[in-house]
């Protein structure tokens, strides 16, 4: 996957709590065989109404918000069902981050093994970073290395990640070869079980 | 004398491969099952890597999400067609056992892990799908995982996870008459929320839960995912074992006595100490409907529905708001005047032989209303062939149920069983979300004697008040 250091962009704000990947990417869309293209699909049902005309109120829709890159939003982000093709729409559509005060943690998974990277900030926080985004064009800068969230306002925040899951990303590494360094080890569990 | 523990220590520390400071634990997986959906990128993952299934016979497919339950033949859907086809090349090539759709073996996956005795106390056991936490009612820690997990558990048979929190939900007392296992999981989540488990495994504990049937068992673990939790489980006990016995992949004979003394020994030692613990009285828990958006948006049905002005907080206040809009509720009327469409009898929570039992003993004998469509779909090819065995199937149709073939169907609406925009749906299924049963559709989670009866009124009514006999 594609190492993730450090991310500016601009910040998309969705003021809900309890997003569940029914509402990231709605079941009709996960037929396809492929990682790609789910980009067109994310929040389906909330973008286009059952004509499948573009919802001009969504605010997701608005040409402020073209090109966003991170996407903010309420707790318990990501929650039901697992869903890997979630983390795929959002992440095709163009976010590398995500910011919310809780998630779901087969999301969570699942965004660190796509190269999303999903911070956790307080209530507060996520609340502030919404109100500005709602109000102008809001840029964020992320950095993983140091574990930090900050805006050119005097916006300066850290957020907590573990270490493995920050090494992963950072580095952009293919996991299933990370942990086949350890196949003696592997076999030795499966022989000890016999 | 030793410490004492969880069954979920006792599990992990089991299957720990290789442990190290600051990192995550890689555990080794016992069983891994496979769906259609989730499955297709992982296979094509292992193809370009130019990697093998490490054990297959530790794996198990089937197709259930995308499969018709009206003419097994009959797919209309290419792209779902694709996808069951790109199933089957996957498992010939990498040599996975499957029971394809035309297999007496084929189900929903979290109903037939169980009844094939795949699913034993102690098991490691992941799939591709978050209500795999339903396996845990033998008191194996079964967990959902995503795309790229399943990829490496087929290529690794191992996984990456740190160690989870310990949470105990004790339930107190016993359930009413009439009052089920579904109620008792609904009132939970109502109670504690949706996101109450998250970052723990339950085990669910209490007089209440031991008295459950295995069936029943089930129908909790399996809703663990939505209070937040990716496993719930119950210690094993007798009613594990004898569910288990003579089932076709556990030992048979003098070896089932041995493993069932095994299995037993995991069970949660006394004084074992949780992470958290919380607690319900079962006593006061009334069958239960969802008004709103997600699982934890239920009240007792002798209730009304909630309107956002009662609420303090404001984005809670929002979110009721919200979901009042998409459900098409005024707030603060009684649930039971609702009126509904449709009736969905099935899915991972509520299809299995004990549950089209009890939905039937309500219908027996009656009519399903003129205005509305009833529908049950069985579990399992398996449940399905039992019912008909024991005339259940008669019952349904008699009243005006469809009879169904085995699959998720309406649950989650992916195959040709879909409600209508607007339209409202009492369903045994798992998950109230928007667009869920079909876009714009309006889910109501309930029991299966509760749809059962809520087909036959046209709204919602308290099972116990039915004037019809209650099962115990
Ligand atoms: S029945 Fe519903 S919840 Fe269960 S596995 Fe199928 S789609 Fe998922």
């Amino acid at each position: 996957m594609e190492p993730i250091r450090k991310h500016q962009g601009l910040v998309y704000p969705l003021n809900r709590a309890n997003i569940d990947t029914d509402q990231i990417i709605p079941k009709q869309f996960l037929k396809r065989i492929s990682r790609q293209g789910f980009g067109q699909f994310v929040f389906y049902n909330w973008r286009f109404d059952s004509k499948g005309e573009l919802r001009e109120d969504f605010s997701l829709n608005q040409p402020k918000y073209k090109g966003t890159s991170i996407l903010v939003a309420g707790e318990n982000f990501g929650c039901g069902s697992s869903r890997e093709h979630a983390p795929w729409a959002i992440q095709d559509y163009g976010f590398r981050v995500v910011i919310a005060p809780s998630y779901a943690d087969i999301f969570y998974n699942n965004c660190t093994k796509n190269g999303i990277l999903p911070v956790q900030l307080t209530e507060e926080e996520v609340q502030t970073l919404i109100q500005n985004a709602e109000t102008e064009s809001y840029y964020l800068t992320v950095d993983l290395e140091e574990k930090k969230v900050y805006d050119n306002q005097g916006f300066e925040t850290s957020f907590e990640i573990d270490d493995y899951k920050r090494e992963m990303l950072l580095n952009g590494w293919d996991e299933i070869a990370v942990t086949l360094t350890h196949a003696d080890k592997i076999s030795q569990f499966e022989e000890a079980r016999k | 004398m030793r410490k004492p523990k969880t069954i979920i220590e006792k599990i992990w520390e089991k299957h720990v491969v290789h442990e190290e400071a600051n990192k995550p634990d890689l555990l080794y997986i016992d069983l891994h099952l496979i769906h259609e959906v989730t499955s297709p990128q992982a296979f094509e993952g292992l193809r370009m890597n130019n990697r093998k299934v490490r054990r297959p016979e530790l794996t198990y497919a089937t197709m259930d999400h995308n499969v018709p339950t009206i003419h097994r033949n009959v797919i209309k859907d290419e792209v779902s067609k694709t996808q069951m086809e790109t199933l089957k090349t996957n498992c010939d090539e990498f040599g996975v056992p499957l029971a394809d759709i035309h297999h007496p073996d084929q189900g929903i996956v979290h109903v037939i892990g169980p009844e094939l005795g795949l699913t034993q106390p102690g098991k490691t056991i992941v799939c591709g799908d978050s209500h795999t936490s339903t396996h845990g009612a033998f008191g194996a820690l079964a967990f959902g995982i995503g795309t790229s997990e399943v990829e490496h558990v087929l290529a690794t048979q191992t996984i990456w996870q740190a160690k989870p929190k310990t949470l105990n939900v004790k339930v107190n007392g016993k359930l009413g008459t009439g009052v089920t296992a579904k109620d008792l999981i609904l009132a939970i989540i109502g109670k504690f929320g949706v996101k109450f488990g998250t970052g723990y495994v339950i085990e669910y504990t209490g007089e209440a839960v031991r008295d459950l049937s295995m069936e029943g068992r089930m129908t909790v673990c399996n809703m663990s995912i939505e209070a937040g939790a990716r496993a719930g489980l119950i210690s094993p006990d007798d009613t594990t074992i004898e569910f288990l016995r003579g089932k076709r992949h556990v030992p048979q004979g003098e070896a089932f006595d041995k493993a069932a003394e095994e299995w037993k020994a995991l069970a949660t030692d006394e004084g074992a100490v949780y992470d958290e613990v919380v607690e319900i009285n079962a006593d006061e828990i009334e069958p239960q409907v969802t008004w709103g958006t997600n699982p934890g948006m239920c009240i007792p049905v002798s209730a009304n529905v909630p309107i956002p002005e009662e609420s303090e907080n404001a984005i809670e206040h929002d979110e009721i708001g919200r979901a009042l809009e998409y459900m098409g509720l005024d707030g603060g009327e009684p649930i039971s005047s609702v009126n509904i469409e449709h009736v969905f009898i099935g899915s991972c929570t509520n299809s299995r032989l004990s549950d089209l039992r009890k939905a039937a003993s309500i219908v027996k004998g009656n009519k399903v209303n003129p205005n509305v469509k009833a529908i049950v779909v069985p579990g399992s090819f398996s449940v399905k062939a039992q019912a008909e065995e024991e005339g259940i199937d008669q019952i349904f149709k008699d009243a005006g149920f469809e009879w169904r073939e085995a699959g998720c169907s309406m649950c989650l609406a992916m195959n040709d069983d879909v409600v209508p925009e607007g339209e409202r749906c009492a369903s045994t299924s798992n998950r109230n979300f928007e667009g869920r049963q079909g876009t714009g559709a309006r889910t109501h989670l309930v029991s299966p004697e509760m749809a059962a009866a809520a087909a036959i009124k046209g709204h919602f009514v308290d099972v116990r008040h039915l004037g019809v006999p209650t099962p115990s």
